[in-house]
């Protein structure tokens, strides 16, 4: 470009100043920055939520908040947690890092990466908003099981689908865009069997997505005229069938889960060869696990309704069907050990959040396996029990993993290098109360407390101060990662270009820390 | 270390409360694992579920144990030098092959029990549950003998809708007005459904858990070895007072039972004969004070203010203040598309009529008008 640079040309070299930039920008990376910066609001949001829950539940007796109340909160804290942390978190780090790790200047489509970000905050203000109205918000449960989403509902509840709408069409662009950029946008020499797992498992994540979130948006559209138009989907006065409703839902819920832990598998693979200094090992098998993940993904729904009234064929189905995930998800724990296994291993606070995240995600596949076993889960499902396996593979699990992820690639993003000590402090504090935190809700619920009750039999009470101690002591730590974000942001030990001694990868071999603003103008070559 | 001085400045008074909310709750008989109930069914799933638990246990020692082991062993600091492997075909056909066979292992049992659970046939006894937003409806429908069970007001201290206060309740949450009385060693077969939302019908000492969903049908069943007072919940969010809806199954002998349902009909018959008599305004407000406090405070609040615009207010409603007879249609036949149910499912005439007159001369309504139960006897 010579003499003919044009204001506008000159403008797409750098970030425009002030509020602006965020809002118009159509960079990876600023958008990235967004993404990420939603999801840990919503963490926070969904945190202070959950704060609730334990207070009530600290001791026997409704001592701070009505029933009602109550079921709002652990609603919202659902929705907000899988919806706005967990999932845009994933998002976020697919904008930054995908076109790095794969070469490419940027995502495929920048115009609606975009606007597919800025859907979601008035998805989550919308659904927030119904807080503050009369009749309350939704208190049905993040699974918002019909009638009582429908007949039974507040009027809010119609605030609550069309939020579930708008969430729905992001990930859905969100999705579109991360395909088209992995099968358009690579290096030359970046092969599909090249590809950081990270990129694999957000490829099929991205699959997942579009296969199921449109079944989402149909469950609260029937919801929606079942409400206001007079059908009667999931009405059996007029034909319908409430139980329809749960497998219309959990066919999107079950692959949902998947679209929560893929990503983090993702991450994983790529932090621990980092710091075992050892090349992953097996690395086509943990394509193939994960895209067998994504398939079973679809066959098992019905897991989550063995006491709904299926037939006992039906039944034996689910079960066996369920219980086979064990193994794909068993070959991708032992393909982390052994990548382990005779490297030359650190523990900087990256791999000390993956470390964790391999140790606990396998407690909760272990309760995962147990509860798939279908006449036991006759005595587990809907309890506390359920509650602790969920929890253990989406926060030790999903929310370990992204923070894994935040330590793994902020110097990279920021050229500034998190404060150490104050990273290992983290892991520690939030390693320790979490399990505090979940841990007894095993016992809780084999000792027989049900989910979602707002007040509960003596029996329980020790368990449940325990848990509630843990409770509050993970989510200060989690404020403390907030000062640990800020810190490292300003300032900090610069990052060298690699970052990592093991580290491999475009993103740490071919570019600078931090990485430029526009980085990959030109194709890298790829070994 | 700083760590762990941090740590014990953290935990020491933690500890200290712990152990001072233990010694102050002489209640401590927490439970670790799940019951292993007192059916056949529970004893299978009990077994079924330590077997699995050990099977993760082993699995877990392993795989954790190679990981420690390579913690600790294949360190920097250590002088570890990383190896070069990052495959193994065979290694990684017998990581799939093992568990494979383990989980054919526990499919097997697992099957077995499935295929027992279900199978509801030949019963001795035939009981229908509904559950009702917040309490269950027991019909034994071989005997004729129908009545509502709902948390018992007494195991709550301070009413539905009121502070709950656990002190000196030893089954907090767990008593009921009304438990069901069975027989033990008899197949009974429970058939469940609802008149609003999904409920679960939960005993866990009975290893029976089954949804009750509107509009069809489930059946489960127990076979109960021991006599005894087995308690449970309500196990699917059906709304505000899910927490609130106890389970109390009283397990008797043959000849126990059977004086249990001759009490029951004799009670039934005199509830039914009560509706051709004359009653006193005040002697239906005074019986209506309490028919509401169970059945209707829990929406429209103790003082009759409700929780608009969900719950209506009664205090002043148009229903309570206007014409009896909608008033009496709303009671009695609920109002479609709301949570207000159809009572004359759920309670006697006696107690439709009390509970009219109460809502028309109590609560801040002064209508001064009143209802006979055989008027009401008239209108089903």
């Amino acid at each position: 470009m010579s003499t003919a640079t044009t204001h506008d040309e000159h403008h797409e070299h750098g970030p425009a100043t002030g509020l602006m930039r965020w809002v118009t920008t159509t960079n990876h990376k600023d958008i990235g920055t967004l993404y990420l910066w939603l999801s840990f609001i919503m963490l926070l949001t969904g945190g202070a939520m959950a704060m609730v829950i334990r207070a009530e539940l600290f001791q026997p007796g409704l001592q701070l908040v009505d029933p009602n109340f109550f079921n709002s909160m652990t609603t919202m804290h659902g929705l907000i947690m899988v919806f706005g942390a967990i999932m845009p978190a994933f998002v976020g780090l697919a904008n930054w890092l995908i076109p790095m790790m794969i070469g490419a200047p940027d995502m495929a489509l920048p115009r609606m990466n975009n606007w597919s970000f800025w859907i979601l905050p008035f998805a989550f203000t919308m659904l927030a908003s119904t807080l503050f109205m009369e009749g309350g918000a939704p208190a049905f449960g993040w699974t918002f099981y019909a009638p009582l989403s429908t007949t039974f509902a507040p009027d809010t509840t119609d605030f609550f689908i069309f939020a579930v709408h708008l969430m729905g069409i992001s990930s859905v662009m969100g999705a579109i865009n991360v395909i088209a950029t992995i099968l358009n946008m690579r290096a030359p020499g970046m092969t599909l069997m090249k590809m950081p797992l990270f990129v694999w498992t957000w490829l099929i994540t991205a699959y997942l997505l579009i296969a199921v979130m449109p079944v989402l948006a149909g469950a609260v559209t029937m919801m929606l005229t079942d409400r206001h138009f007079g059908t009667s989907f999931f009405d059996a006065a007029g034909g319908g069938d409430p139980v329809m409703f749960q497998h219309i839902f959990w066919f999107f819920g079950h692959p949902e889960v998947y679209i929560m832990i893929l990503p983090a598998f993702g991450i994983i693979s790529a932090i621990i060869p980092t710091f075992a200094r050892k090349p992953l090992f097996g690395y086509s098998s943990m394509v193939y696990a994960s895209a067998s993940i994504a398939i079973l993904s679809f066959m098992v729904w019905a897991h989550h309704m063995f006491t709904t009234g299926m037939p006992v064929a039906g039944e034996l189905y689910f079960m066996y069907a369920t219980i086979m995930i064990a193994v794909p998800t068993g070959v991708k724990i032992f393909n982390w050990v052994a990548t382990m296994w005779r490297g030359s291993m650190t523990f900087e606070t990256p791999m000390l959040w993956a470390l964790g995240f391999v140790v606990m995600f396998t407690i909760g596949g272990f309760s995962g396996l147990m509860l798939g076993v279908a006449p036991v889960d006759t005595q587990y499902h809907d309890t506390y029990f359920v509650v602790a396996h969920f929890h253990y593979v989406l926060v030790t699990g999903a929310l370990y993993s992204i923070i894994a992820a935040f330590y793994y690639w902020v110097p990279k993003w920021t050229g500034n290098m998190y404060d150490e000590k104050l990273g290992k402090i983290h892991f520690w504090w939030s390693t320790i109360s979490v399990n505090v935190l979940f841990f007894p809700q095993h016992f809780i619920g084999l000792a027989g407390m049900p989910r979602r009750i707002p007040d509960y039999a003596l029996q329980f009470a020790e368990f449940n101060m325990i848990s509630s101690i843990g409770g509050f002591a993970f989510g200060l730590a989690q404020v403390f990662f907030l000062y640990i974000v800020v810190k490292t942001i300003k300032g900090g030990e610069k990052a060298t270009d690699k970052v990592w001694e093991g580290a491999t990868g475009l993103e740490f071999e071919e570019l600078p820390s931090p990485a430029p603003y526009h980085s990959f103008d030109e194709a890298p070559a790829v070994k | 270390m700083i760590s762990s001085r941090l740590l014990r400045r953290f935990f020491a008074p933690v500890l200290a409360f712990l152990s001072f909310i233990s010694m102050s709750s002489a209640h401590a008989d927490y439970e670790l694992n799940m019951t292993q109930g007192v059916t056949p069914i529970s004893h299978q799933i009990y077994d079924l579920h330590m077997i699995v638990l050990w099977i993760c246990v082993i699995i877990g020692i392993g795989v954790f144990g190679a990981m420690a082991y390579s913690i600790m062993k294949h360190r920097k600091s250590k002088g570890a030098v990383a190896a070069e492997f990052h495959e193994s075909t065979t290694v990684e056909i017998i990581w799939t092959l093992v568990p494979l066979a383990i989980l054919i292992a526990i499919a097997v049992p697992a099957t077995a029990t499935l295929i027992d659970l279900e199978d509801t046939s030949e019963a001795d006894i035939n009981i229908q549950v509904n559950g009702i937003q917040w309490k269950w409806r027991y019909n034994y429908i071989d005997e004729g003998v129908e009545f509502i069970s709902a948390l018992a007001e007494s195991s709550r201290t301070n009413g539905q809708s009121g502070v709950a206060d656990p002190t000196g309740n030893e089954n907090y949450l767990l008593e009921v007005d009304k438990p069901i009385v069975v027989p033990v060693k008899k197949k009974i077969r429970f058939l469940f459904t609802s008149d609003d939302v999904i409920h679960a019908w939960w005993v866990p000492e009975l290893a029976v858990k089954q949804d009750a969903v509107p509009g069809f049908i489930n059946d489960s069943w127990a076979y109960i070895e021991e006599p005894g007072v087995y308690r449970g919940q309500c196990a699917e969010l059906c709304g505000k007072d899910h927490g609130f809806m106890p389970i109390v199954v009283n397990a008797v002998s043959e000849q126990e039972y059977q004086e249990w349902l001759v009490a029951m009909k004799a009670e039934a018959a005199a509830v039914a004969a009560s509706a051709d008599k004359e009653f006193s305004m005040e002697e239906l407000v005074a019986k209506g004070e309490s028919v509401y406090a169970a059945n209707c405070a829990a929406c429209h609040g103790p003082t009759g203010a409700g929780v608009p615009p969900v719950f209506p207010a009664i205090t002043g409603s148009s229903v309570a203040t206007g014409d009896i007879s909608d008033h009496i249609d709303i009671i009695m036949n609920g109002k479609t598309g709301t949570a207000m149910q159809a009572f004359k499912t759920q309670i006697s005439d006696v107690d439709i009529a009390s509970v009219v007159t109460f809502q028309r001369n109590s609560l801040g309504n002064t209508v001064g008008d009143m209802v006979q139960p055989s008027k009401i006897k008239s209108l089903r």
